[in-house]
């Protein structure tokens, strides 16, 4: 026989024995993977952001089928990516209203008042560490960016006068910055939600207006006007049942500081200075 | 059995198949970042490396050589290699899933890993005998271990110091893996 043909068939043999080797040992440890997981995770946007409170978009594919996880908590990729896992998985779809995230406080460099010039480390919880942060109000927004650097869709900037900006059309309500905010200045509002108080202060009256001039005061003006009585007060802060407000934005009106804001205006304005910024 | 000893001081000092062979440096970097994943993969290794020794050896010395394809040896140990990785990998799914999903890569990439096909070739060329090839991979095995190790103990001390901007990760393990060189370069004067 040529050595030739005895190299072929040695490493041939060599092979075959291997592969069924492989084989066998893949039947007998075989691990079930429900292979719709694979399926989900492909679907789900990757983005890891954790808006669904899981670690990963694999994580939450995962929770979908192993732990019957509702389906709609995806806010990333929002009601196409929920309707696509509703279908694979047989079920009806129900959607979650879109979330928008909402810094609330407006209390910029020229509002509020200052302590101190920070010169530290640029980071949110450095400079609450360190030294409370170069704001009066020990509630406002430290103005470092720390929600900035967090969002992984880049819907945060930061503003010109040291509060970040939403870009509504790019935040997909993940909660990324919510979670990285030392003061919990942003929250997640339902995009239809009409107004809100822009201001985190839970601080009585004379100590806010000592400090900023556009915080709330927490005089209650807006819940004693309004006429579907949608807003309560909380803690020196109104809290607004939105299954009640029909928009007449009395409140917006009534409100002595500005702190309560016209939520529907304040985007369309956003929208309207973007498109003059791109325009120019 | 002198010999043998002598053998393993040997392979996992002054011929330290990581530091002073510079097989495998793959995994020796890629996978030091945190103690727990460098014991995982040093059992892993460990486990290919003496087997993949002891089933090359075998074939070369059984089939090969008395058909005298000796020249197909680089070809026939990467397909038992790479059949004994997969296998690993099969069995590691089932067992520990987490320490499979923690190697991650890195352990399909022992298929290619240098060290374990040059332990392989060099059990061949030094005509070792079966037991010598036992002792000597799991002799080489733990030399990689042990510096992988080292090298991992080394780096999660690295997440407390303040290292500049321009050191941090790969740069300073780099560098951190070349003072090792030279430590182990010490051990080769010994005996002499």
């Amino acid at each position: 026989m040529s050595p030739v043909i005895t190299a072929i068939l040695v490493m041939g043999a060599l092979g075959f024995c291997l592969s069924l080797f492989l084989g066998i040992a893949a039947k007998l440890f075989f691990v079930e993977v429900d292979p719709r997981i694979e399926i989900i995770a492909d679907l789900l946007p990757g983005a890891n952001c954790g808006g669904c409170g899981y670690a990963g978009c694999s994580d939450y594919a995962e929770a979908i089928i192993k732990d019957n996880v509702p389906p709609n908590k995806c806010v990333a990729g929002g009601a196409n990516v929920t309707e696509a896992i509703c279908s694979i998985l047989g079920v009806k779809v129900s959607l979650e209203e879109r979330k928008i995230v909402r810094i609330c406080c407006r209390g910029d460099n020229e509002k509020a008042k200052k302590n101190f010039i920070y010169k530290g480390a640029n980071d949110c919880y450095a400079a609450i560490l360190s030294t409370g942060g170069d704001k009066a109000c020990k509630y406002g927004c430290v103005g470092l960016g720390s929600c900035v650097k967090a969002c992984p869709f880049g819907a945060l900037s930061m503003g010109d006068n040291g509060i970040p900006v939403v870009d509504e059309t790019q935040c997909t309500g993940c909660g990324s910055c919510v979670e990285a905010c030392p003061r919990n200045i942003p929250k997640l509002f339902p995009a239809s939600q009409k107004v809100a108080p822009l201001c985190s202060s839970h601080a009585g009256g004379k100590m806010v207006k000592s400090v900023c001039s556009v915080g709330c005061i927490g005089c209650g003006i807006c819940a004693k006007k309004c006429p579907e009585k949608a807003i309560k007060m909380v803690n020196y802060l109104p809290e607004i049942d939105i299954k009640r407000c029909n928009g007449c934005l009395e409140c917006v009106k009534k409100c002595p500081t500005g702190a309560m804001v016209d939520l529907i205006n304040i985007s369309s304005n956003n929208q309207e200075e973007n498109q003059k910024a791109d325009a120019a | 059995m002198n010999n043998y000893i002598l053998m393993m001081v040997t392979a996992i000092f002054a011929n330290n198949i990581l530091l002073v062979r510079f097989l495998g440096n793959c995994p020796f970097v890629g996978v030091s970042t945190n103690l727990d994943s460098a014991i995982g993969m040093s059992g892993a290794a460990l486990f290919v490396n003496v087997l993949s020794s002891c089933i090359t050896w075998m074939v070369y010395t059984f089939i090969l050589v008395p058909l005298e394809l000796e020249y197909l040896k680089t070809v026939a140990f990467i397909l038992v290699i790479a059949a004994l990785v997969q296998l690993v990998e099969i069995i590691l799914q089932k067992v520990a899933p987490a320490l499979y999903r923690s190697l991650g890569i890195y352990l399909p990439l022992i298929t290619t890993n240098c060290m374990i096909f040059g332990v392989a070739v060099l059990n061949v060329q030094q005509k070792h005998t079966f037991m010598q090839t036992l002792v000597y991979s799991i002799a080489t095995a733990i030399g990689f271990d042990l510096a992988l190790i080292i090298l991992a103990g080394i780096r999660e001390r690295f997440s407390l110091g303040r290292i500049p901007t321009l050191f941090q990760g790969f740069p300073v393990a780099l560098i951190t893996a070349g003072l090792m060189g030279l430590c182990f370069y010490g051990f080769v004067g010994i005996g002499q």
